[in-house]
């Protein structure tokens, strides 16, 4: 299960580019490291990130086995109305975690 | 006889236990492990405090208490350990205090040292001092075998904690800057784990460099040495938890 860090700025004016950071708790396991016994430790990585604004997709990345543990990102996203901020990950076993967040344009 | 004159001056003149260093463990990496530990936000050491948080609060063990049913406030906390519990009089790291209390109090099953529960645990604890200067109790006893441990030659290398950490450091050893020696960052996210580790797990990937044999994380030798390090380090404030590279 992921564990996020969200930073978002609760409040912007009208079309400010705002900057926005993510850090979540994930082992990015590569999928080529051998345990202790010699057997591979099966790969368990993040595939992908998504973030909606005003319930439209506005910025998508996909993770590959070379990122390392809890990765962080930071991005940038134009702000034009009050609305919600939505975040997912999703990871290559299925799950998906979701995470919002509310900002007020004035 | 002059040597030894000489020799009794220096007792005189040199402080107890060696000279305290004044530069701190995180002076000494790149510029952008700098930022990522200054920035609460990037730190991924925060994670574990968070994670230490929630830990803190949830009950457990036979008598189903919470760590925070107990204490409400962990500040300063850290400063004292390596410190000497009264009871079993053993002298314990902060992450031992944890198990201890987890064991006496709680009635919970044990964590491991080295375990991200415990670590984390300890990094929740360490944050809430950060900023506080060390405040441990200098016990001569401990203290003396702590330095004996930091002068001793060790391993295949043969070289003892000294060598690199105040005659070589600033310098360079491959890709790392050599630091002083310094343990107000720990616990820290080191890059090259990929998690969180305590002072001695640092103390044993040292061990390990030299080729030597390494001591128990948790046991008497390396809890002397942390407390020898803490007397090294002065009045400098804690910073847990730091980054590494």
């Amino acid at each position: 299960m992921i564990k996020a860090r969200i930073a978002v700025p609760k409040s912007a004016s009208q079309g400010e580019t705002i900057e926005i950071k993510t850090l979540v708790s994930h082992p990015m396991e590569s999928g080529f490291r051998l345990d202790h016994s010699g057997e591979v430790i099966p790969r368990n990585i993040i595939e992908r990130f998504e973030l909606s604004y005003l319930g439209k997709l506005r910025f998508t990345t996909k993770f590959g086995p070379g990122i390392a543990a809890n990765p962080y990102l930071s991005f940038m996203l134009e702000v034009t109305e009050s609305g919600i901020i939505e975040f997912a990950w999703y990871e290559q076993n299925g799950d998906v975690t979701r995470e919002s967040r509310e900002i007020v344009v004035q | 006889m002059i040597l030894r004159v000489a020799g009794l001056f220096w007792l005189l003149l040199s402080p107890a236990y060696g000279e305290t260093q004044t530069t701190l463990g995180i002076e000494f990496q790149s510029a952008d492990i700098q930022v990522m530990q200054r920035d609460d936000f990037q730190n991924p050491g925060m994670l574990y405090v968070d994670q230490g948080e929630a830990l803190a609060r949830e009950r457990k063990g036979k008598s189903n208490k919470a760590c925070l049913d107990c204490h409400q406030d962990f500040s300063g906390v850290a400063t004292e350990f390596p410190k000497r519990n009264p009871r079993t009089n053993q002298l314990l790291t902060l992450t031992s205090q944890i198990a201890e209390c987890r064991n006496e109090h709680q009635n919970a099953e044990p964590l491991g040292y080295e375990t991200e529960h415990m670590q984390s645990l300890t990094a929740f604890v360490a944050f809430q001092s950060r900023g506080k200067p060390f405040a441990a109790t200098l016990e001569h006893e401990a203290l003396q075998r702590g330095r004996d441990y930091f002068y001793k030659r060790k391993g295949q290398l043969n070289l003892a904690c000294v060598h690199c950490h105040e005659y070589n450091s600033g310098k360079q050893l491959r890709g790392d800057i050599i630091s002083e020696g310094v343990s107000t960052g720990y616990p820290v996210y080191r890059l090259e784990w990929q998690a969180l580790g305590s002072l001695q797990r640092r103390f044993r990937a040292c061990d390990i460099g030299v080729r030597a044999e390494p001591e128990t994380i948790g046991g008497q030798v390396y809890t002397e040495l942390e407390l020898y390090l803490r007397s090294r380090a002065g009045q400098l404030s804690i910073t847990a938890p730091g980054v590494r590279r």
